[in-house]
């Protein structure tokens, strides 16, 4: 689903942005312990990043907004061991193990975990050359799929600049839902404050996002 | 039982079903417990905002790592052997007396972990996600910045794999300071455009 809560650019009535000073890396020692299994199990490849996103994106609303960011990250965790099979239900009622493990395609070995993390890379190669360039005035489609998305709702049917173009990447909307990569260009779309905001908007602001290529069409 | 108490049974005994969880995975032989330790490790004390601030004084001192930097900030940035490596697309946004960058993720929380380290609670958060994109003169109020009265601001949401670091302008009366100076003026916010350096 696209249109779901985590989709918060341009809401009203979340209060102030509070800095914590001297904010520690994990406030709780769980929090550390979800990070790290996120990380571990993320690097089986089991699933995909937009896959791990679109199941947190999807939890109730409710539940969204009063979880944490580490307890959003805990409960997309559990819910993607039971759907890819790692676990039972039965299991986590449990709280221990019932049935021996499957093998995985990779388990994260503490020489892996001793090394330097380094983002992945999702540039693939390009089918076909890209549509649009620098300087190009393009529109955002006005797009409401019941799936994973990367187009944020401020930002859809808004026409704006192809800033620059930044290669061609693993497409989120096909990558989330487990049809492929499906590489689309990506392009930084520059839009006034005015486009996005109406009359009223602050001209001394211009947003950008960056867009893949089925989100456009030519202004 | 209504959506409302559902929604909150969800979240309790959360240190609970974390252990429970972490005990089922290594029981099952998914995971490494030493592995999960090195994770937390890495993150507790290797990857941090001293990353960034390099890239940023090297770029103050050098024209041509800035240049460089600017073109290509993962290529830059493994080029100084110092800094632990980055990832693919990393790109360096610079501001200028004309322009001030800032960096969101409205859609979840993309940051450049490998050079700013794992963001804050406040980057995470709804009030910053929500109002970054359509009022920055208040989200960076909420910092104690205020900006000059013709300065152009920039958002940039993140709603790729590309990520973006700020490279702050180099604040007067540092001309003789050392890169290693000028890298602890430069803070996390700095970087991410709720700050500014200060001499």
């Amino acid at each position: 689903m696209s249109n779901t809560i985590h989709d918060m650019g341009g809401m009203h009535g979340f209060g102030k942005v509070e800095p914590e000073p001297n904010e520690p890396v994990f406030h709780a020692r769980w929090e550390g312990r979800v990070h790290a299994l996120q990380r571990a199990l993320g690097a089986t490849g089991l699933w995909t990043i937009d896959g791990a996103r679109a199941s947190m994106e999807t939890l109730p609303p409710l539940t969204y907004l009063a979880a944490t960011y580490y307890q959003r990250w805990f409960l997309g965790v559990e819910r993607r061991v039971v759907v890819f099979g790692l676990v039972g239900e039965d299991e986590l009622a449990a709280g221990h193990s019932l049935r021996p493990g499957a093998q995985l395609p990779l388990k994260v070995t503490p020489a892996d975990a001793a090394r330097p993390p380094v983002r992945a890379n999702f540039e693939r190669p390009s089918m076909a050359p890209a549509r649009f360039k620098p300087g190009d005035r393009v529109r955002t489609q006005n797009i409401n799929p019941q799936t994973h998305t990367r187009l944020p709702r401020y930002a859809r049917d808004k026409e704006g600049v192809v800033e620059a173009i930044r290669g061609c990447h693993v497409y989120p909307d096909t990558a989330a839902i487990g049809q492929g990569d499906h590489p689309q260009w990506l392009y930084t779309v520059v839009f006034t404050g005015r486009e996005l905001w109406g009359e009223g908007a602050d001209p001394s602001i211009k947003v950008s996002i960056e867009a893949f290529e089925p989100y456009l069409l030519p202004a | 039982m209504s959506d409302y108490e559902h929604d909150h049974s969800e979240l309790s005994d959360i240190q609970l079903r974390v252990r429970a969880l972490e005990t089922i995975l290594v029981e099952k032989g998914y995971v490494d417990p030493a592995a999960l330790d090195l994770i937390v490790e890495s993150y507790e004390t290797k990857i941090g905002p001293k990353n960034g601030a390099r890239l940023v004084a090297r770029a103050w001192i050098d024209p041509d790592f800035k240049a460089a930097l600017l073109k290509d900030a993962t290529e830059a940035a493994n080029s100084l052997g110092h800094v632990s490596p980055v990832g693919s697309h990393l790109i360096a946004v610079e501001n200028t007396p004309k322009t001030h960058n800032l960096v969101v993720c409205t859609l979840c929380s993309c940051y450049p972990w490998e050079v700013l380290g794992l963001p804050p609670v406040w980057y995470k958060s709804a009030p910053y996600r929500s109002r970054a994109v359509i009022d920055p003169k208040g989200v960076l109020a909420n910092f104690g910045v205020t900006l000059p009265q013709d300065t152009e601001i920039r958002i940039w949401d993140s709603t790729a794999e590309t990520r973006f670091i700020v490279v702050p302008m180099r604040p007067p009366g540092t001309e003789n300071w050392s890169e290693e100076r000028l890298a602890e003026i430069v803070t996390r916010d700095c970087m991410i455009g709720t700050g500014l350096p200060r001499s």
